[in-house]
């Protein structure tokens, strides 16, 4: 007895004399570009790169003209101007990965982490002095904005998705027009409202606050996400044993959103843990350690950034480097950790 | 002796009621208060700043958004005399928001078409990380980056199109100084915009209606063709939309502003030279040295910036909102 079975057939692949005139073409082009830019005064990495895209787009559309006709290589022109869209954005975000870590990493040495700048400057040399008292300082604040934010946006999510009252439309719109305050506004805010009505100065907790305006929005359009995911079968069925909505959604729809809850509280931080301009307002900028959240001004790697930067000099701006570079891993550590438990949670 | 029989106790009937039990009023009061948190705080920010700024306000009058001036004089009797205007601020902020949206526009559509339609499955998870990555970056990194990496290349580039669009206005310059323009803060915003777009665009494109799509092949159309013919169209509106939710983002954006612009209080739309202008950034940089009237300035200047954010973003998801209904 004989089976036969389906061949698998790609009739719309590649074959390999297509693949032999892609490559063909680029390579052309490629020759084409690195002859041009020692031809011409023209010169420079970005000078190659956008010489071979001109190339690449003229000579692959004199090879796709013999077969495709105009229509042909407009089509082929458009796949080739997105994918150059793609690669620019690409390009920058290597750029500004590259920069940060080849420059901060000069920086960086023990006493950098375990050490606060109260016996140094920002214009000594290198190896003096470190950013501790910004760490703790920014972990400070961070907690802070999460204790506040974190229960605000879930609940404000909970309203979106399971009371769903006749508020819900304004709420969301409102949660929306949040996310676009513009961070100096929240700083500013704070000040006005605070600082300038009440005994309180600036300290991490005021810091706290105007972070907080920044963390809302993020927290309760992405918990509002992952609540929406949750199957309606669950809530059903919860309610159908009789269970009240208050047990429903404690027991039953929130475990079930608990790692897209947790994404979300980490994407808020992420959103908030270099923001540097309501901190200019709230909390003041300071050398050394203070544990106390509510009193004195309070140290945190943006500002030390920030004073880095508008130092001037060598090794003002070699600290920035490297204060951003910590800030950085900090915010990648976090942005792998929000993906790994959002791709996990949107599989179960 | 008798014994009593048992007395079958039978529980009365449950009222039926469509009343929420205790608990779960409880509960609802909890959640709806705490949803109306978003509105209290935003209520707030409007109120104060306009309570702290409304001397200034009452002062300057509709001059606060038309005067250029921006100057505390005291003569010598000790009577302050402030003079505050946004004009030159508010047409500097619009000018390297409109910058940056004419770079970052073309880029993000691009972007979000080759994501949607071209990119094969891995390439396409990379770049949707890649671009999410970029959102995540604080802004604080965009102006350290924009101030040592970018603005070396982007002189020579500003002085190239001052050699050949020279003739143009916009692209003349007074004074051959082509560092901290508008132009490179612009250029600077636009990185900061393109993720927003991109994904914004990205996620209206994915909306196209798969029958419109098909149809559009059927009458063999190329794959150009069809995104001309039916995903431009249908996406159009949510890419306006994504383009006004980066003007927001564009408008209130501070210290990545700040640190590659030279700000200025002169109208200057030559966009090439080393004089601008931002209201966020003013504020940050106006703030050190202000005294009491000033901090009222200030304040209403933040208000200003606050109500027009609060327009452009409530405008844009209006009509992102309503593109993607369309397609359903």
């Amino acid at each position: 007895m004989t089976t036969s079975t389906v061949q698998k057939m790609r009739p719309w692949a590649a074959t390999p004399k297509d693949r032999f005139i892609t490559g063909l073409s680029v390579f052309i082009s490629a020759a084409l570009s690195v002859l041009i830019v020692a031809a011409t005064p023209m010169k420079g990495k970005l000078a190659y790169f956008g010489l071979f895209f001109l190339a690449w787009f003229i000579v692959d559309s004199i090879f796709v003209a013999r077969r495709g006709g105009a229509k042909g290589v407009r089509d082929g022109l458009a796949a080739k101007v997105t994918l150059l869209g793609g690669i620019i954005v690409c390009m920058v975000v290597f750029s500004i990965l590259w920069a940060t870590i080849s420059r901060g990493l000069k920086g960086l040495n023990l006493e950098f982490f375990t050490s606060n700048m109260r016996n140094a400057s920002l214009f000594d040399p290198i190896g003096k002095g470190g950013i501790l008292h910004a760490i703790l300082g920014t972990l400070m604040l961070i907690t802070i904005a999460v204790v506040i934010s974190v229960p605000m946006g879930i609940l404000t999510a909970l309203y979106l998705t399971e009371i769903k009252g006749k508020a819900a439309p304004l709420i969301q719109f409102l949660v929306q027009a949040m996310s676009g305050v513009p961070s100096v506004v929240a700083g500013l805010f704070i000040y006005a409202a605070i600082i300038l009505n009440t005994p309180l100065r600036s300290s991490a907790f005021l810091g706290g606050l105007a972070l907080t305006i920044l963390m809302v929005p993020t927290v309760t359009r992405t918990a509002q996400e992952v609540l929406n995911l949750v199957p309606r079968d669950l809530r059903e069925a919860g309610l159908a044993m009789g269970a009240t909505q208050w047990k429903t959604v404690a027991l039953v729809v929130v475990p079930a959103a608990r790692s897209g809850l947790i994404t979300a509280t980490i994407l808020g931080v992420a959103r908030i843990a270099g923001e540097t301009a309501p901190l200019l307002f709230t909390v003041g900028v300071f050398d050394s350690y203070n544990f106390n959240p509510f009193k004195g001004d309070q140290g945190t790697i943006p500002t030390v950034v920030w004073r880095g930067l508008l130092g001037g000099t060598p090794e003002s701006i070699q600290r920035a480097w490297s204060a951003i570079l910590v800030l950085l891993i900090v915010v990648l550590i976090m942005f792998v950790a929000a993906r790994t438990l959002g791709s996990r949670s949107s599989k179960n | 002796m008798s014994i009593d029989a048992p007395v079958k106790v039978t529980p009365p009937a449950r009222k039926i009621t469509t009343k929420p039990r205790v608990s779960d009023q409880i509960f609802r009061a909890i959640v709806t208060t705490f949803s109306f948190s978003a509105l209290l705080i935003l209520s707030l920010i409007a109120l104060f700043l306009l309570s702290k700024g409304f001397t200034t306000l009452k002062e300057q009058g509709f001059g606060f958004i038309t005067n250029f001036e921006w100057s505390v004089f005291v003569d010598e009797n000790g009577v302050e005399k402030a003079t505050f205007g946004l004009q030159a601020m508010l047409l500097g902020t619009l000018v390297i928001s409109i910058i940056a949206l004419v770079i970052a526009v073309p880029l993000s559509v691009l972007t979000a078409l080759f994501l949607t339609f071209y990119a094969p499955d891995r390439v396409k998870r990379i770049l949707v990380t890649i671009i999410d990555l970029m959102a995540a970056f604080p802004s604080i990194l965009y102006g350290l980056w924009g101030f040592f990496v970018l603005m070396p290349m982007a002189e020579y580039w500003a002085k190239l199109i001052h050699k050949w669009l020279g003739w143009i206005y916009i692209f003349d310059v007074p004074d051959p100084i082509y560092t901290r323009s508008p132009f490179i803060a612009g250029l600077v915003l636009s990185v900061m915009i393109i993720p927003i777009i991109t994904s914004v665009s990205r996620e209206v494109f994915s909306q196209t209606p798969l029958d419109r799509i098909q149809a559009a092949y059927a009458l063999g159309a190329t794959k150009w063709g069809m995104i001309r013919a039916v995903v431009l169209p249908f996406g159009a509106g949510g890419v306006v939309g994504g383009s006004m939710l980066g003007l927001g983002r564009a408008f209130g954006e501070t210290v990545a502003v700040f640190s590659v612009l030279n700000i200025v209080f002169r109208t200057n739309f030559q966009i090439l030279f080393t004089q601008g202008g931002n209201v966020a950034s003013m504020i940050i940089q106006k703030w050190g040295e202000a005294g009491p009237s000033e901090v009222s300035a200030l304040m209403a200047a933040g208000l200003v910036l606050f109500i027009l954010t609060l327009l452009v973003n409530f405008l844009a998801n209006y009509v992102v909102t309503k593109t993607v209904k369309s397609g359903r």
